[in-house]
């Protein structure tokens, strides 16, 4: 009857306490294990051939009843994957390749000694460090949604169980009214994750409070931010504590059937989250009367079809019904008239995995995480010209230069910080002068920015303002639905100003226009797409306006990045190595061997190879705007 | 029954009947032929009970969904935030001027497709392109000429 419980339907508090001691029982009885990152940058560097090779190194070793395997979710420091992290010591070896495999085995695994040469070593200390949670990375975050990833292998409901996973659905369903939910959730001070940071507890009040019998709940996985993926690594990692807070939001809220909305661009996460779906129905923690607690819940995956501006509720919404993704005028919301006509509450893949951790812990526990009016955790995806790619997450107000500086370790290659750009398309980007404001709600809006759903994009001094800001809108603008015209027109007409500018065209009356037309846009759009589109042109009005000068009166760009505005000259520190001529793909370089090349400027496309590949000590080819143009 | 009415047949027999099915429904016959056959619209409108324009106007709408044939070697290039300071622009552009074709559109032969991406989240190893599934990251503008020979794929 117990291992019948163990491994079956949960049918009762009891029943759970059973299955929750089997699991850990079974997660216990190896003496090891070892995890492979399978999040998509260490997915890429090859970790799933990583992962069969481990398999087959431990079959050989006979080592099958000792050793456990986990392909896990994303463990965030994508800049040294694929990681392979070893318990019970916590020892973590970077860019592990396949050849790798036999010696992790024989060496640590039988052996017991760490090898050395895959090991991190700190940059500034030029020591290795062996356990993960040392590593500086990692030691300044303060990981709660993401702890689980790496000791998570999504197809075993018990690694969650394990971890306590579920505990606060049982808590709920067994010794909480749903009023007592949506205060636990109000105490906590959680607020949107998806962008705006609105107060979750109030909109499941709202919905709670709106007559009729069928509601539904739906999680925003659209996640389509560039440069943005904790979403994905949430849904991919950890798909169970998404499940947990979504049946818990439920409960509060009266509604008995959810949706997941994933971006197309995420197979695995729909994969993952699929099968998580189906384990918590076998368990009998989704579908009829969960835990034998008299509540049904069940969930459905509704996969995107590309459109950025399905992440907007009414756009998402009309997709799952199988219209085309526009918004339309609020109100009524959603919570009044969402899906079909009915009451409907919509909540962030992070806001949702943030639940049961608030019931599990407690409001106060949780919310002594954060500042005033921000509380708990945020998670990050640190990218761009940054020397630590990945996800970190973060106590809500820290400063920006904590996490740029300790945990980002800075900028690579000695380059000089210029902005970092929050918020997404609908952000902004700010400068060096605030890189000690406070990473909350508030303090992002005032500075320009927002919090958005989390991306977090580092840009040194080799990036152009006007080119991001012109970057940002031709994306909005492609991501337009054509509904109202302020975006669909207004966006066009920005971009198409903003093209001049990058192309030395552009005259002073332009930045005017630009800035007309960026309020006209915020005040009279439709939808969220449209009224925060204009954010990344107005933030880099606002702190870099001297960099649009130069492009508009001076036909420079400071940054020698917009391509019509640079040239590139072959100096006569030149050895004539032929490095350039070889590498050129148009063939515009010419010169004999020891003589020094010359550059021609009609065949040259300014890519920038030849300055990329001139040997440092060279250094022979020269990038400068204003153009110099060599006639012949 | 033709094999495009047996093929969508049993994806609407599978996902359901009902509008709320068109979307998933589109996205098994685009999976199914790589593209969306403009017999498969008008058998999808009938199957669904919706007009044709319904089913056109959602699949216009979205951009998974491609009206002509795909390339027997696809290449996408990300241009999400990361990979664009780092440089994915040019690389894209490398493509286009290698390929002789434009961002969006296949060659006439059938051989390429190019497209781009606004992020495929593994911005560690940016600038990212997508080759046949594979993914290579740090790609460089002196990387495209040997990555397109690597695909296999052969240039008129």
């Amino acid at each position: 009857m117990i291992e019948k419980v163990a491994t079956g339907r949960i049918r009762s508090a009891a029943d759970f306490e059973t299955a929750k001691s089997a699991a850990i029982a079974r997660t216990g009885k190896l003496k090891r294990w070892i995890s492979v990152c399978g999040g998509t940058s260490c997915s890429a560097s090859e970790a799933r051939l990583l992962k069969e090779s481990l398999e087959a190194s431990i079959s050989k070793h006979r080592l099958g009843k000792k050793v456990g395997l986990r392909r896990t979710g994303c463990h965030g420091f994508c800049e040294h994957g694929p990681l392979v992290i070893l318990s019970p010591e916590g020892i973590c070896y970077e860019k592990v390749k396949p050849e790798d495999v036999p010696e992790i085995i024989e060496q640590t695994v039988i052996n017991h000694n760490v090898i050395e040469r895959l090991l991190y070593v700190d940059p500034e200390t030029g020591e290795k460090i062996e356990q993960e949670s040392e590593i500086p990375f990692y030691k300044r975050q303060t990981r709660t949604l993401l702890a689980g990833n790496k000791l998570i292998d999504c197809t075993q409901i018990d690694d969650y169980i394990a971890l306590g996973g579920y505990e606060a659905l049982v808590k709920v369903l067994t010794t909480m009214s749903p009023e007592d939910v949506i205060a636990e959730v109000k105490n906590a001070g959680l607020r949107g994750r998806g962008g705006a940071g609105f107060p979750t507890a109030t909109k499941w009040e709202l919905c709670r409070s709106q007559p009729g019998d069928t509601k539904y709940v739906i999680c925003n996985a659209d996640e389509g931010d560039p440069g943005a993926y904790m979403d994905r690594s949430v849904l991919e990692g950890n798909p169970h504590s998404v499940l947990e807070g979504m049946i818990i939001g439920a409960f509060a809220m009266g509604a008995h059937e959810g949706h997941v909305y994933v971006r197309l661009e995420y197979p695995l996460a729909v994969e993952n989250l699929g099968i998580a779906i189906e384990r918590a129905r076998e368990r009998g923690l989704l579908g009829a009367d969960i835990l034998g607690a008299g509540f049904d819940f069940d969930v459905k995956i509704c996969r995107g079809s590309g459109a950025f501006v399905c992440g907007e509720e009414t756009a998402l919404i009309a997709s799952i019904e199988g219209r085309r993704g526009m918004p339309r005028p609020r109100p009524p919301y959603p919570v009044q008239s969402g899906l079909w006509g009915k009451p409907t509450n919509i909540n962030n893949v992070e806001t949702w995995a943030n639940v049961p951790v608030i019931i599990r812990q407690g409001a106060d526990e949780y919310a002594k995480i954060g500042v005033e009016k921000s509380k708990g955790t945020k998670i990050f995806s640190l990218v761009g010209h940054i020397n630590n790619t990945g996800l970190v997450e973060v106590p809500m107000g820290i400063t920006l230069r904590e996490i740029i500086e300790d945990i980002g370790g800075g900028i690579p290659g000695g380059k000089k910080f210029k902005a970092v750009q929050t918020g997404g398309p609908s952000g902004g980007c700010i400068p060096a002068q605030h890189l000690d404001l406070a990473v909350d709600y508030e303090s992002l809006v005032e500075a320009g920015s927002m919090m958005g759903s989390g991306g977090m994009i580092v840009m040194d001094e080799t990036t152009c303002m006007v080119d991001v800001a012109h970057y940002f809108l031709s994306f909005t603008q492609g991501e337009s639905c054509g509904e109202c015209t302020p975006c669909r027109i207004g966006t066009r007409q920005m971009v198409e100003i903003l093209a001049k500018i990058k192309g030395g065209e552009g005259v002073p009356e332009d930045l005017v226009r630009l800035e007309e037309l960026a309020h006209t846009i915020k005040a009279t759009s439709l939808c969220g797409l449209g009224q925060t589109a204009p954010n990344p042109v107005l933030t880099t009005l606002r702190y870099f306006r001297d960099e649009y000068e130069a492009h508009v009166n001076e036909k420079r760009c400071p940054a020698l990045t917009c391509t019509d505005l640079v040239s590139f000259e072959i100096t006569d520190k030149c050895v004539g190595c032929q490095i350039c001529i070889d590498e050129c793909t148009v063939g515009a370089i010419t010169g004999d061997h020891k003589q020094v090349h010359v550059i021609d400027q009609v065949k040259c496309m300014r890519c920038g190879t030849c300055h990329a590949v001139c040997p440092p000590k060279v250094a022979a080819v020269a990038k400068n705007s204003p153009v110099k143009v060599m006639v012949s | 029954m033709t094999d495009t009415l047996q093929a969508v047949t049993r994806i609407t027999e599978k996902r359901g009947r009902d509008r709320s099915s068109l979307i998933s429904v589109l996205q098994d016959v685009h999976a199914a032929y790589n593209y969306l056959p403009e017999d498969s619209l008008e058998i999808v409108s009938r199957q669904l009970d919706l007009p044709l324009s319904a089913v056109y106007g959602v699949a216009t709408f979205f951009k998974a969904f491609s009206f002509t044939p795909r390339g027997r070697h696809v290449t996408s290039v990300c241009l999400g935030t990361a990979c664009h300071v780092r440089g994915g622009a040019p690389v894209a552009a490398e493509f286009e001027r290698r390929l002789g074709i434009r961002t969006g559109d296949t060659s006439i032969d059938g051989e390429f497709t190019l497209e781009t991406v606004n992020c495929l989240g593994c911005c560690a190893i940016g600038p990212v392109v997508v080759m046949d599934g594979k993914y290579r990251g740090h790609v460089q503008i002196r990387d495209v000429g040997s990555l397109i020979e690597e695909s296999g794929g052969r240039l008129r």
